[in-house]
């Protein structure tokens, strides 16, 4: 696949999961907690997709499962695109002592596996969303603030960023309209890779417990919660499990595409 | 030229005291500075991990008592417990004792903290010391053999199918190779690693395939990317188009110019796979019931056994700490440029050129 084709593919994946996600509740036939059949029954003309491990319909929940991780991966990622590139921006353009303060902060966070800062703050803390948005954009922060700051360092010095600090630019000035633009790529396919992780992690947490409470509908739940029957009705694992995948890979197929496409090794290299 | 002049420095000039002096290789003093910055972070995070299970709502003295114990009594256990001390000589204590391998113990079930983490432990290194022995070579492998065979379309293939293997989050992986290997469409391996306790891992390979094979799957595209981007990279230079020309063998191209120039990025690439391997088993481990450290983890979490989440928090932390470490150092180890400078430096942004062209 091309750059440019792996980028549509990827943006068209994720519409498509974005669309079943928040147009879903409006669609359900039922209430995602009301109990309206035989426990793991199998799919029938009323419950394409069966009903879950309490009888639940499993479309209905499909429908109203998948809005907590879309707008909780986007908050995160762009969240930490911000604070990232701010900060890396800020230690290549001041050099000396932030410099160095910035890079050993990021050291320090890089060290903790994502997960387990992620974890520590949830059960110590509790599972509020906004909490688990920020401990996971905290975690991503480290890694785009390297970024950015390996690519001002790359350009800072140049002499048109130097011609417009001797015209006596304001600093804010040269950080956004002569450093940002160099930025953008780089920034933008790390998007992507952060929308992944974060979908890997949101679910994973949702998965393991830490998510969404119980009653409700939301699909890194309903894998926890249906695998025990998988052998019996696969479908309430499956429709979350393609769900989850689908979206994953349509954000990353939009980084790579939109980073290929970017350096254009397309034809040259692939 | 560096090593000349110092021995012509060092020559005895008449009446001179010090007749003979030694410099240290600068790849030295830089791994000296390496180990302290690393210290320091270990310091910082202890006192995060510490930190964070000081706000805890819940109090430690009551989760052992329970909610019906009178006052009294818990404040005699949080005296026994060392809670009613001042937060700085807490730290200390724990520090000390943390040194000398005493973790606490377990609030849960009372049964010394190091005591229940190191037989997890094991089991998690197994899983993951397999993973890496079969998924390095594995990346090597088939990162330069596709990398020979550039842009053909096994290449294209193998490449667009790696973005689908390293996008999917890996629990949703191993639910897949459970649905595919294990309950609904065969069923030749156990969907559940019930281990016997008393066996090491190793030694119920039956076990272990799944939960190998899952974190095989989410880590080594990875690296294989990595290697295949240097690869590619060193066949495209002059030289190997000379060596090429001169009837030099593509067998002894590789092994001489293609994997020497491969190692440095595979090296960090192999801690970035480490690392990502740490937090994969904290979800993988509890897809298949594997009693590892991620299990652990898990389960005292929920009981809010404290010591243990602390212990297991500190020994990822301090792993990944020990694993960057590890791979700076053969870095600048592999190297001869680095290796040999006087003043040996990590150009700034490696890692995340690193992260990037893994597609991390």
């Amino acid at each position: 696949m091309s750059g440019s084709r792996q980028l549509r593919t990827g943006i068209a994946f994720i519409l498509a999961v974005m669309l079943l996600a928040l147009a879903g509740p409006a669609l359900a036939p039922h209430a995602p907690d009301a109990l309206v059949g035989p426990t793991y029954g199998a799919p029938s003309s009323g419950a394409p997709l069966g009903y879950d491990y309490l009888g639940r319909d499993v479309w209905s929940r499909v429908l109203a499962g998948g809005q907590s991780i879309i707008w909780m991966s986007f908050s995160a990622s762009l969240l930490a695109l911000t604070i990232g590139a701010l900060l890396g921006m800020a230690a290549a353009y001041a050099r000396g002592r932030v410099d160095q303060v910035i890079v050993w902060i990021t050291d320090v966070l890089m060290a903790f596996p994502d997960l387990i800062l992620v974890l520590l703050v949830v059960s110590m803390l509790g599972r509020e969303p906004w909490l688990i948005v920020l401990t996971v954009s905290v975690a991503f922060i480290p890694a785009v603030a390297r970024l950015a700051r390996g690519v001002t360092m790359g350009i800072v010095q140049q002499e048109y960023v130097e011609a417009a600090w001797m015209m006596g630019y304001p600093w804010h000035r040269i950080l956004l309209r002569e450093l940002l633009p160099n930025l953008a790529t780089p920034l933008l396919v790390q998007l992507g890779i952060m929308l992944t992780w974060a979908i890997a992690m949101l679910s994973g947490l949702s998965f393991l417990g830490y998510g969404v409470a119980p009653p409700a509908a939301d699909w890194g739940l309903m894998i926890n919660e249906n695998r025990a029957g998988l052998l019996v009705q696969p479908w309430a694992v499956l429709a979350p499990v393609l769900l989850i995948a689908l979206f994953a890979i349509g954000t990353n197929l939009a980084a790579e595409g939109y980073g290929r496409s970017k350096a254009r090794i397309d034809e040259k290299q692939g | 030229m560096t090593r000349l002049s110092a021995v012509a420095d060092a020559l005895p000039t008449g009446d001179a005291a010090p007749a003979w002096h030694f410099t240290l290789p600068g790849w030295l003093i830089w791994t000296g500075g390496r180990l302290l910055s690393g210290l320091t972070a270990i310091l910082f995070i202890s006192a995060v991990v510490f930190g964070a299970t000081q706000i805890l709502p819940s109090d430690p003295a009551r989760v052992i008592l329970g909610p019906d114990a009178p006052q009294a009594s818990i404040d005699t256990m949080r005296h026994q417990l060392g809670l009613d001390r001042p937060v700085a000589e807490q730290y200390g204590v724990w520090i000390a004792k943390s040194l000398k391998g005493d973790l606490g113990r377990s609030l849960d079930s009372d049964v010394p903290v190091s005591q229940i983490v190191s037989g997890r432990l094991a089991n998690s290194l197994t899983l993951m010391l397999i993973v890496l022995l079969v998924s390095v070579p594995l990346s090597f492998w088939a990162g330069i053999a596709l990398a020979l065979r550039r842009d053909r379309w096994i290449d294209r293939t193998a490449m667009s199918g790696l973005i689908f293997l390293k996008a999917v989050p890996n629990f949703i992986v191993g639910i897949g190779l459970i649905f595919l290997l294990a309950t609904s469409v065969f069923r030749i391996l156990p969907a559940v690693s019930l281990l016997e306790p008393g066996l090491p891992a190793i030694a119920q390979p039956r076990y272990l395939v799944l939960p190998v094979l899952t974190l095989i799957l989410m880590s080594f595209p990875f690296l294989l990317r990595l290697v295949r981007a240097a690869a590619i990279e060193t066949l495209e230079a002059e030289y190997v188009a000379a060596a090429r020309l001169r009837g030099v063998p593509e067998k002894r191209i590789i092994w001489r110019h293609v994997i020497p120039n491969a190692l440095v990025p595979a090296v960090q690439g192999i801690a970035l796979m480490a690392r990502i391997l740490l937090g994969g088993v904290l979800i993988v481990e509890v897809v298949f019931s594997f009693p590892g450290i991620g299990t652990a983890m898990n389960a005292a979490i929920e009981m809010r056994d404290l010591p243990v989440v602390q212990a297991i928090a500190l020994i990822l932390a301090l792993a990944v700490i020990l694993i960057n470490l590890a791979a700076d150092i053969a870095t600048v180890l592999l190297s001869p440029r680095l290796r040999t400078a006087r003043k040996p430096r990590i150009r700034p942004g490696t890692r995340a050129r690193i992260r990037q062209s893994a597609g991390l």
